[in-house]
């Protein structure tokens, strides 16, 4: 039985082995099947139904997440799923130009994001609202790409989290050059007695899609060479808008790691205690000057790539189906359910705190007044630039020619 | 420009009646200095490129840098271009000030997006919040002889892109104080320099290490005329010269500007002396449709319109591609090409 696991290292005694042109029926079963199944590597510490598995590599990385830890990541969860909802409906109903949901991929973005250091940093890509929302970003700071009135406006520095990048792959290079900046200032593998505490590390955001890019590929590389402090983190959510994973890969993406030379695991990206647990193992690594790692985190794209795109054209329900019983929120659920960390009075005061969030946000958005006209023309550079400043002074005085005239501006 | 050094056969013989902080140097040299100085008065300037460590860059530039600075200041980094611009950008947020070297400008490309999506935008996307000061040097121009990619001048392509800035010098003092004011710039830079000039020993000049540079943004009459005006940057300004000379010594006195920036484009100077001279000659190796040229013949139609006597001409490559380097001299403005220009104004 061929599985993805095998074609990476074909058996040279096979009679008739497969080629790159021609692969074998079972190869590409097996790569349909890679789309759902998360393989015999997935690391898991909390399955679909809720129950704790024990891992002696990982478990001592979560050995701090007690019920109260737990049910405040649950909490993260459904407030970040709540405003997912909420942005997408207001994108429905006109208020935002686009909305990039994140639904499914809650676990695998607050699980990573509540691994980080205050002093890490962050780089998403432009789906990464659940990690900003844990580097403390405001989820309303978030609104004005998609409602196009602003391209990013959150403190970068303070919550160490970087613009969003939406050119595919570019940002990783970004974080890659950022990372090897924390080595060249000795904030890396400083020894805890010497504090250690300053180490440092950065994490990387991009997708199944993006892993065909060359920045991608690159930005591996260059991480290797100058042992880099960098965290991959990739979200496989099994589509790039319509195109599958296996359009972008016939090898598991956490294998890639291995022709790179840095470790590469793949994490259950729907089970938040395994991707704190993985990412806080990578962020340690490389703070101790062993980066860089890969983290391929297996989750799914619950809803469309974005407002705009419409999944039913090329992808079966029953996927979604199956999906939707590896929700990443029930099974925390279950398990505080089933263990005594929470009641019904605790889960529906989150709700309500969710539903306090979203209205919140709804009534930021439907207020969000639009830019002046001068935001065209300011900042293009640090320094004035006589060409733009004159087209400014052309253009407003072209303007003022209307208020003038009677007419509103 | 200054005439070549007449006692100094090495690069840093002083001149014999100059003050000690002047020495006698070529664009090459001189760039190579104000890299050091730069370096040395930041610790936050590193250089990024291919072979620019132990081997000093394919042109010597940053010879002996890495080794007085370490490897963690120069990096001969991997053959990866957006590599090189992608995470100079990130060591630019991250609070360094890198100077990427290109090998060849036909290299540039793979790191196009990069300087495109990224470091041309940072600023505005952010309104001013991530600033990125990086510096990208990038020999360009032909006449070396050389294979194909490695004789091209894509400057226009760069000068396009809102959110960046293009600089390119002519002469060793412009060398070494330009790449200095880039390199201090929180703007990004593209900084082309004419690689055939790069170890010109005609070009050698003094250079006043201790002097006040003239501001990076500024072009500049560097030799003054009433018959026409000719406008160039970077490797054209030799050519311009030597058919100002030849020109004079016929009785025609031509103006002489070098450009030095190409974004922003400091045109007051040119519209200046097109009101006294009326005609105005534009050169360029870059081919001439929507380029940098271009421009130059846009903005002057609309300031001069009444000082014009003649039409703005143009002496550029050709809109081909960068030919066999056996038919380059004919692709190349040269003293026959611009002195036609010239008479071609003249008789208009």
């Amino acid at each position: 039985m061929s599985s993805p696991e095998q074609w990476a290292q074909p058996d040279q005694g096979a009679e008739s082995a497969a080629t790159a042109g021609q692969p074998s029926p079972d190869q590409v079963i097996a790569g349909l099947r890679a789309t759902t199944e998360g393989g015999a590597d997935l690391i898991q510490l909390l399955t679909p139904e809720g129950e704790r598995v024990e891992s002696p590599i990982f478990d001592p990385y979560v050995a701090d997440v007690d019920d109260a830890s737990l049910r405040e990541l649950y909490r993260d969860m459904v407030i970040v799923r709540r405003a997912d909802r909420e942005a997408n409906a207001m994108q429905r109903q006109g208020q935002l130009g686009i909305w990039v949901p994140l639904l499914g991929q809650e676990a695998a973005q607050i699980g990573s994001g509540r691994a980080m250091r205050p002093k890490d940093m962050a780089f998403p890509s432009y789906r990464e609202h659940g990690v900003g929302y844990a580097r403390g970003v405001d989820f309303k700071e978030l609104l004005g790409i998609f409602r196009c009135s602003d391209q990013g406006q959150w403190d970068f520095a303070k919550h160490r989290f970087h613009p969003y990048t939406i050119v595919i792959g570019n940002q990783v290079l970004n974080a890659c050059g950022y990372a090897m900046g924390q080595k060249f200032e000795g904030k890396v593998g400083n020894p805890e007695a010497d504090g250690g505490d300053e180490n440092e590390a950065t994490i990387c955001y991009f997708g199944d899609g993006a892993t065909s890019q060359g920045d991608v590929h690159e930005g591996f590389v260059w991480a290797a060479v100058y042992d880099a402090p960098l965290v991959f983190f990739c979200q496989n959510n099994q589509w790039a808008i319509s195109e599958p994973t296996e359009r972008q890969s016939r090898l598991p993406l956490y294998q890639r790691a291995r022709g790179y030379g840095f470790p590469g695991m793949r994490v259950d990206g729907n089970d938040v205690l395994g991707c704190l647990a993985v990412t806080r193992w990578a962020l340690d690594a490389c703070r101790n000057g062993n980066g860089p790692v890969l983290i391929e985190a297996f989750t799914y794209r619950m809803d469309a790539h974005t407002t705009t795109d419409d999944p039913t054209r090329y992808r079966l329900s029953d996927e979604l189906e199956a999906w939707k019983l590896k929700d990443p929120i029930e099974r925390v659920r279950a398990y505080l359910t089933r263990n005594g960390g929470a009641d019904a009075d605790y889960f529906a005061e989150v709700d309500n705190a969710a539903d306090e969030f979203a209205a919140e946000l709804r009534d930021f958005c439907f207020n969000m007044p639009d830019p002046p006209p001068e935001r065209i023309f300011s900042n293009v550079y640090a320094d004035p630039s006589p060409v733009v400043d004159a087209q400014r002074e052309e253009f407003l005085s072209y303007l003022d020619g209307f208020a003038t005239a009677g007419g509103e501006r | 420009m200054a005439a070549p050094a007449k006692s100094a056969n090495s690069a840093t013989v002083n001149h014999p009646e100059a003050p000690s902080s002047v020495q006698n140097l070529t664009i090459g040299k001189a760039l190579n200095l104000g890299l050091r100085k730069a370096m040395e008065e930041d610790d936050k300037v590193i250089l990024l490129g291919e072979d620019i460590g132990k081997l000093g860059g394919v042109f010597r530039i940053t010879d002996g840098l890495q080794k007085d600075f370490g490897e963690q200041r120069v990096l001969d980094t991997p053959l990866a271009e957006s590599g090189i611009v992608g995470t100079a950008i990130g060591l630019a947020v991250r609070g360094f000030r890198p100077v990427c070297e290109i090998q060849f400008e036909g290299f540039i490309f793979p790191g196009f997006d990069q300087i495109n999506s990224q470091l041309a935008k940072l600023h505005y996307r952010t309104q001013g919040e991530v600033k990125v000061p990086v510096v990208i040097r990038v020999p360009y121009g032909g006449g070396i002889g050389a294979v194909e990619h490695h004789s091209e001048s894509p400057e226009s392509l760069f000068a396009h892109l809102a959110g960046l800035k293009v600089v390119s010098c002519a002469n060793p003092v412009d060398a070494y104080w330009m790449i200095q004011q880039a390199i201090k710039s929180d703007d990004p830079i593209l900084f082309f320099e004419p690689k055939k000039l790069y170890h010109s020993g005609a070009l050698k000049a003094p250079v006043d290490t201790a002097a006040t540079p003239e501001p990076l943004h500024k072009s500049r009459v560097i030799k003054q005329g009433t018959a026409a005006t000719l406008v160039g940057y970077g490797p054209s300004i030799k050519v311009c010269l030597d058919a100002a000379t030849a020109a004079s010594s016929e009785g025609t006195e031509l103006e002489v500007i070098d450009l030095r920036t190409l974004s922003p484009l400091d045109l007051a100077p040119v519209f200046e002396s097109v009101r006294r001279t009326g005609r105005l000659i534009a050169v360029s190796e870059a081919q001439s449709e929507s380029s940098i040229t271009s421009e130059i013949v846009a903005r002057v139609q609309q300031e001069c319109f009444y000082s014009l006597e003649a039409p703005v001409l143009r002496v550029t490559g050709f809109d081909t591609p960068y030919p066999p380097a056996k038919l380059e001299e004919h692709y190349l403005p040269d003293l026959d090409r611009v002195l036609h220009a010239v008479d071609r104004t003249l008789d208009w």
